[in-house]
């Protein structure tokens, strides 16, 4: 993240979390979590498995509600509004155009029986889009964006690899143009070697797009690589937050201190 | 030169008439009689009326005849003159705790105040086949009766409830008319009644692979049976006109409640939860089968793993009545040569695209590939 | 107009139309919300009937609704008044309402359908009942109840033309046949039954009125008569129906839909229209013809 700027700081922030809190047996989950998300910026959360952080997701998205505090986002038409006084069917329209959802085990997130092509332009299907060339064509460029060979735009997923298959759910959430992308461990269940090309993509992407994007993820190495803030999670609360080059060169809090230490030993 | 084929009316005419053989078999035997099923097959009477929706054991009997023995066809013939009859009113809610009692039964305490009853049961008996009853032959008389039943037969339930061992099972508030399966259709989230009028007239044998699949892991409840009963009690009908309530009728039931560990969440400690079956007539398997899946069905709104397929509301509450399923499963009998020739259209225009472009390599043709059988 | 079939005795034992009053009430009322709402499914209490679930009950529940003394009633399968289940449910109505019947289409009231729509053009006044097996057009693509309910509230309908696209793209043209589904007054997605594609054109903008009956899976759902109804397709690739380089062996049509019948173990074919009526009163009108030249 060194070589590029911070985005140019935009005041009203896209996405603004204040006191939330979800938990899902009253004890495991996260609390008082606050934090802003501004155009073009990304956000890692970062922490060890039953840190909170996929719940954090789960809740900033709306896909479960947050048990306290409030969750605001800049829409396109109503303004900066409050997301729990949003009716049901506009919150369902808002995730499936203006946001994007990348599971972290790409089947998840595919439909896997049917082709990359149907897959990717499934979106556009659901609003409104009926030419079947141009539907094709959109998403057979999405495939190339997605350094996939075009010519297996028929093909399903089932017979790619697990890169291929989260770099098609990847174009599948992004061909709508959202301006959030909320992310699940993208790189976690791929390869080492993959990982790294997966990032370089992901890295390129939101730069090219103006994507904003909130990364979970248990890997350091992707907050440096993607993030330009980073939030340190432990036991459902934030321990550290702040740019993320300064957390990883000079961490305050001592679990942050555990955990970047371990991977300069490792 | 083809001449359209007439004559269906005939043909179905004809068919009644060997039907109607066919379930008579054998003229020299002699023909059944709708007492002899009502007294001598009891067990199958009831589960035509639980499933039937309907109590009325001669009507049973007749349904039973009529279908030639097969218990689907004669709940099918209960359920559609169910439809014809008019509806006067709903009885008062009947008091299990007063039945007339012929069995009743406790695994969860070794002795339970009034005892365990066994009464007539196939439970302690080897299943070795009786050849004796090849011939006809009288049953021995019943010796003259003891001591009357104990009369304090309190519910092993209301026992635990006591000591606030178990979930309370509350009237809702303001005592709302419940929903009622049989005028309504189902719509979810389905209530409890729903859910339980539903699975009073479930297929017996789906409840029961159901039930199993609970005990085999696909969701887990480790249920024991509190207790389970069975015997008479008067059905009362409060009427307008007169002022008070009138005795109506007496029905036999059988009446199952299972307990099962609770872990408690964030709202209530840990304590036993229900599973309730209950059925018209004489039917344990039935109704103990139902208590099973009436706790699994339980399982996400007390926020337990809802993951197998007694805990699918839509899957149980879809599948469950077997005169649907019936039905669905054999219109396929039915003729589909229309549609069938729409497809053989497409079939043969695209064999012949196929063989029109062999040179190019295919890709691997697509399938509904299933999810488990890829990972 | 005659009863053209052994006048079956009315059954005095049952109510007229063997559903009781106030259930016919319910259904009336379930309909008179379909009628409002085209292509909505609506849920009504199904009652079951003498006939298996399946067979045909909702379409029977239905008729059973809005039959009335004067009524002329055709009941038709795979287009034929002669098919088993066609005559079956004939033969109900016969004995639970004592309405006069025929084979006729202009001289029906009520004409009740399994898998088609006659070729005769239906006019103002005339009912169609449809016996419909699965309501919704999203169940292959989800199962939950609850899902697809919120999807048709929501015009959620993408998934639809992701089984198109598909099929494109695999085969080069769009693989469904029958009970293809439509658009209805540019608002709900529906099925419109097993009818093959042939049929769907004739629901737009039909004079009749169009009611479909689900019992086992207990909806109702309408076409008002002139009412828009589309069949999805893309704009690049646009609904068509099926044609045959062969005419009907018995009455020469080059419109109808034709049935393909297999005369012997050589596989010889014979094609003949599917709705017999419509082809009967073609051959006549042709002997006629002959007659009077």
């Amino acid at each position: 993240m060194n070589a590029q700027p911070h985005p140019q700081l935009n005041p009203q922030p896209l996405l603004s979390v204040r006191d939330m809190t979800r938990t899902w047996d009253g004890v495991h989950g996260c609390r008082d979590v606050s934090f802003d998300l501004f155009p073009g910026e990304v956000l890692c959360v970062v922490g060890e498995s039953g840190s909170g952080k996929s719940t954090l997701l789960s809740a900033v998205s709306y896909q479960t509600q947050p048990d306290a505090g409030s969750v605001w986002y800049d829409t396109r038409d109503q303004g900066f509004i409050d997301l729990a006084a949003l009716p049901g069917a506009r919150l369902r329209l808002l995730s499936r155009t203006d946001w994007g959802f990348v599971r972290q085990n790409a089947r998840d997130g595919l439909r896997m029986q049917v082709s990359a092509g149907a897959n990717i332009a499934e979106r556009l299907m659901a609003v409104g889009d009926r030419h079947y060339g141009d539907l094709r064509a959109v998403a057979g460029n999405w495939l190339q964006k997605m350094e996939i060979d075009a010519g297996r735009l028929d093909d399903t997923p089932v017979s790619f690899s697990g890169g291929m298959q989260q770099r098609l759910q990847i174009a599948r959430n992004l061909v709508t143009h959202p301006r959030l992308v909320f992310m699940d461990e993208p790189t976690a269940s791929l390869d080492v070697s993959v990982q790294a090309r997966l990032l370089d993509l992901l890295r390129q992407l939101v730069t090219d797009l103006g994507l904003a994007a909130i990364v979970v993820t248990h890997d350091l190495a992707v907050a440096r690589l993607l993030a330009h803030r980073t939030l340190v999670m432990r036991g459902g609360v934030v321990v550290e937050s702040g740019l993320t080059d300064q957390i990883l060169d000079d961490p305050q809090h001592p679990y942050t201190q555990l955990l970047v230490s371990s991977i300069l030993q490792s | 030169m083809y001449v359209a084929v007439k004559g269906g009316e005939r043909a179905i005419l004809n068919s009644y008439r060997m039907l109607d053989a066919y379930r008579r078999g054998d003229r020299a035997v002699p023909e059944l009689s709708l007492d002899q099923i009502r007294e001598q097959m009891p067990l199958a009477v009831s589960r035509v009326m639980a499933e039937g929706s309907l109590y009325d054991p001669q009507l049973a009997s007749l349904a039973l005849k009529q279908a030639a023995g097969d218990v689907i066809e004669a709940v099918f013939l209960l359920r559609a003159y169910r439809t014809t009859l008019s509806r006067y009113g709903y009885t008062q809610p009947i008091d299990t705790g007063a039945m007339r009692l012929q069995r009743r039964i406790s695994s969860t305490f070794k002795d339970v105040p009034g005892g365990q009853i066994l009464g007539p049961t196939y439970d302690y008996t080897q299943r070795l086949l009786d050849f004796t009853l090849e011939a006809q032959r009288e049953a021995d008389a019943l010796p003259a009766g003891g001591d009357a039943l104990d009369s304090a037969m309190p519910r092993v339930t209301d026992l635990l409830a006591h000591d606030e061992l178990i979930d309370a099972e509350p009237v809702p508030e303001g005592d709302p008319e419940p929903f009622d399966l049989t005028r309504q259709p189902l719509d979810f989230p389905a209530s409890r009644a729903a859910r339980l009028q539903n699975l009073a007239r479930a297929d017996e044998g789906f409840l029961l692979s159901m039930g199993y699949s609970t005990q085999r892991g696909y969701g887990n409840t480790h249920p024991f049976a509190a207790e389970i009963r069975y015997g008479t009690l008067e059905v009362e009908m409060h009427i307008e006109e007169l002022g008070f309530s009138v005795t109506v009728g007496e029905i036999e039931i059988t009446e199952c409640q299972m307990v099962s560990q609770f872990a408690g969440n964030a709202d209530t400690g840990p304590k036993f939860t229900r599973g309730y079956g209950l059925t018209f007539g004489y039917g344990e398997r039935k109704a103990m089968s139902m208590a099973l899946v009436d706790r699994a069905l339980k399982a996400k709104d007390l926020g337990e793993r809802a993951d197998s397929p007694a805990n699918d509301h839509e899957f149980v509450l879809y599948h469950s009545d077997n005169v649907e399923a019936s039905g669905f499963v054999q219109h396929l009998k039915l003729p589909h040569y229309v549609d069938f020739q729409a497809n053989l259209e497409l079939l043969r225009r695209l064999r012949a695209d196929g063989a029109a472009l062999q040179p190019t390599p295919q890709a691997a043709p697509t399938s509904l590939i299933d999810e488990a059988v890829s990972q | 107009m005659s009863a053209l079939h052994a006048t079956v005795e009315r059954d005095d034992h049952y109510n007229f139309a063997y559903l009781d009053e106030s259930t016919k009430r319910m259904l009336r009322r379930a309909l008179l919300k379909a009628v409002a709402i085209p292509g909505y499914q609506v849920p009504f209490g199904s009652r079951e009937m003498p006939l298996p679930y399946g067979w045909g009950t909702g379409g029977i529940q239905v008729t059973a609704a809005i039959i009335g003394q004067d009524d002329v009633l055709k009941v038709i399968d795979q287009g034929s008044d002669d098919t088993t289940n066609a005559i079956n449910i004939r033969r109900f109505f016969g004995r639970v309402t004592g309405v006069a019947t025929t084979e006729a289409t202009p001289d029906a009231t009520i004409v009740q359908t399994r898998h088609r729509i006659p070729e005769t053009p239906l006019r103002e006044g005339q009912v169609m009942v449809y016996q419909v097996p699965i309501p919704e057009p999203l169940r292959w693509l989800e199962p939950s109840e609850t899902e697809t309910r919120t999807m048709h509230a929501l015009a959620e309908y993408g998934g639809m033309h992701v089984k198109l696209y598909e099929d494109i793209a695999q085969h080069g043209h769009i693989a469904t046949t029958y009970d293809y589904p439509v658009i209805v007054n540019d608002r709900y997605m529906m099925r419109p039954s097993p009818i093959p594609k042939f049929d769907n054109p004739k629901l737009d903008g039909n004079p009749a009125l169009m009611l479909f009956g689900a019992g086992r899976e207990k909806r109702v759902y309408a076409v008002p008569p002139y009412t828009r109804v589309k069949s999805l397709d893309f704009d690049d690739h646009p609904f068509t129906v099926e044609t045959w380089t062969e005419c009907c062996d018995l009455c020469g049509s080059r419109e109808s839909y034709l049935d393909e019948i297999i005369l012997d173990d050589a596989g010889t074919r014979r094609f003949v229209c599917s709705d017999t009526e419509y082809c009967n009163h073609r051959q006549a009108q042709q002997r006629n013809d002959k007659a009077t030249a």
